[in-house]
């Protein structure tokens, strides 16, 4: 007797490995797919009454391998293999799989796997919809409705960047330690858009919350086959520590809870204890890395038990870091927000001042120079700052939270 | 006579849970622990972080050599555990490494709980 929701949560974190392993040998997206398909409905009509596999992940590669293979032989009118009498005495067959796919063999198959959904001509979104669809196993209907699109387009998306996937030719050899370095960089970069996805738009709907969920999930497979990787160890952690704070993000009203005035008792506490955890081990290595940096911020904040107590000039001290590592104007107008905090709103302004070209078309940037024009009394600067940001507000949310300040501004 | 049960299962499982069937688990594992204590027959016990957060300590040399990730060999097997209060990864090591010279040979796996009871 076997739990169906115990089958169900197998399957679907044994899909990665199990997907990896079949594309691996067919060279396929589409047929890897199918056969994955073929064995998780042999594996919920057979474990119930068999009790689930010791290895579920080899049972399913090897089951679906045959059944695979079954298919095509049967197309080619050739004598199908005797599927059902090799699933009873699977066990002994099971273990020899088991020996055969080591760790090794998993951990660059999983990473090819989702390399190949980082296709460089694929637009980020269509990256993370593939991503979704063929690693993580989500439903087209559940793709379309984290982000906002009819299922029929979504369908369609996926459909074309499956074409183009498998028109580019992704070496299947074991890959270089370079090789390996440079599809961990694009996958992680991948990993974290998803999870940025579904983090920029939580408070709006219900579907975009199951991204950031995906996304840990996938980073925490990716960590658990490359234990070693201090960036890796860097991205969980940074997207533990966010998601952590997600249960005080929003007001019932759907109005954004900025860090300051969130309830601190709202945030997760295993996340955080996870993810404080991954940053002191990726610290040990002394290879410092921009993910690494940002959970070591997001980890100043989680210590904090309330926004006085936080450690202004530690995070000052990190975008500093940040922005030597990767020069950028929103690097440089989050150390402003620091800054603000340790030096006044006026040193902040001065830092953000050459700021207003590049980022004239974003939104934070706007709502920060408001925030720190009201700060200093300059009240009908302010406005006119709040009402730009407005005009670049992405989400209802984000717009609604300005126009709380336009609110207060009025008052005074 | 005291007895350790050590919990295995399969993480990458338990970690797709949703919250409410992971607070569904611990509250009928925590109706047994009430009655547990009750009876006065429940020790420390706790629940351990994904072993993405554990680090191991291989103290059959010296130094030491600290490898990232959980015990993983299957010729040795579990003896004893430590729970140890400390402020970081570093202190943790640095008991290990300690109690390690006591005892070398093996290794120990040091991974930080999310919750920790002290039992009844």
């Amino acid at each position: 007797m076997t739990d169906p929701a115990w089958i169900e949560h197998a399957l679907a974190s044994a899909r990665p490995q199990a997907m990896s392993a079949l594309l691996r040998y067919f060279r396929d997206l589409d047929i890897a797919e199918e056969a994955f398909q073929e064995a998780c409905l042999k594996a919920l009509s057979k474990w119930p009454q068999n009790g689930p596999p010791r290895d579920p992940v080899a049972w399913l590669i090897f089951v679906g391998r045959n059944s695979a293979i079954d298919g095509v032989r049967r197309r080619s009118r050739e004598q199908a293999l005797p599927d059902e009498e090799q699933l009873s005495d699977l066990d002994d067959r099971e273990t020899e799989v088991v020996e055969r796919i080591d760790a090794a063999d998993y951990r660059d198959d999983v990473l090819r796997l989702l390399f190949i959904c980082c296709h460089p001509e694929l637009p980020a979104t269509q990256q993370i919809a593939l991503a979704l669809r063929i690693v993580s196993g989500l439903t087209v209907a559940q793709i379309a409705r984290a982000f906002l699109v009819s299922e029929s387009a979504m369908e369609q998306r996926i459909t074309r960047a499956k074409r183009r996937v498998a028109a580019a030719s992704t070496s299947f050899e074991t890959p270089s330690a370079a090789d390996r370095a440079e599809r961990l960089a694009a996958v992680t970069t991948m990993l974290y858009l998803v999870f940025n996805e579904g983090y920029s738009a939580a408070g709006e709907s219900d579907g975009r919350a199951t991204l950031c969920d995906e996304a840990i999930r996938l980073t925490r497979l990716l960590l658990s086959l490359f234990r070693a990787e201090p960036e890796l160890m860097g991205l969980l952690a940074l997207m533990l520590l966010q998601h952590a704070r997600t249960p005080a993000r929003f007001a019932e009203d759907g109005t954004v809870i900025l860090l300051d005035d969130q309830d601190r008792s709202r945030w997760r506490k295993p996340n955080i204890a996870e993810g404080l955890a991954l940053v002191d081990k990726a610290i040990r290595h002394r290879a410092p890395g921009p993910y690494q940096v940002q959970a070591a911020i997001a980890a100043l904040h989680a210590r904090a038990a309330s926004p006085a107590d936080t450690d202004w000039a530690g995070i000052e001290q990190l975008y500093a870091t940040l922005e030597r590592m990767q020069p950028s104007p929103v690097i440089t107008l989050n150390r402003a927000v620091a800054v603000s905090k340790t030096a006044g709103a006026q040193a902040a302004l001065d830092l953000i001042m050459p700021l207003a070209e590049p980022l004239a078309g974003y939104f934070h940037f706007h709502g920060l120079r408001g925030n720190l024009l009201m700060q200093l009394g300059r009240s009908r600067e302010a406005r006119a700052a709040f009402d730009q940001a407005i005009a670049l507000a992405g989400t209802a949310a984000e717009a609604a939270h300005i126009r709380a300040h336009l609110d207060r501004l009025t008052d005074v | 006579m005291q007895y350790a049960i050590l919990c295995y299962n399969d993480e990458a499982v338990v970690g797709a849970w949703t919250k409410e069937e992971d607070d569904a688990c611990m509250a009928r594992l925590g109706a047994v622990q009430e009655d547990l204590i009750k009876r006065g027959k429940l020790g420390p016990h706790g629940r351990l972080l994904p072993t993405t957060t554990a680090t191991t300590l291989r103290k059959d040399r010296e130094p030491p050599l600290v490898i990232d990730g959980p015990f993983a060999e299957t010729k040795e097997q579990l003896l004893g555990f430590y729970v140890l209060d400390v402020d970081s990864l570093d202190e943790a090591l640095d008991i290990a490494k300690a109690l390690g010279r006591a005892n070398p040979g093996g290794c120990y796996e040091v991974r930080p709980m999310s919750r920790f009871y002290a039992g009844a």
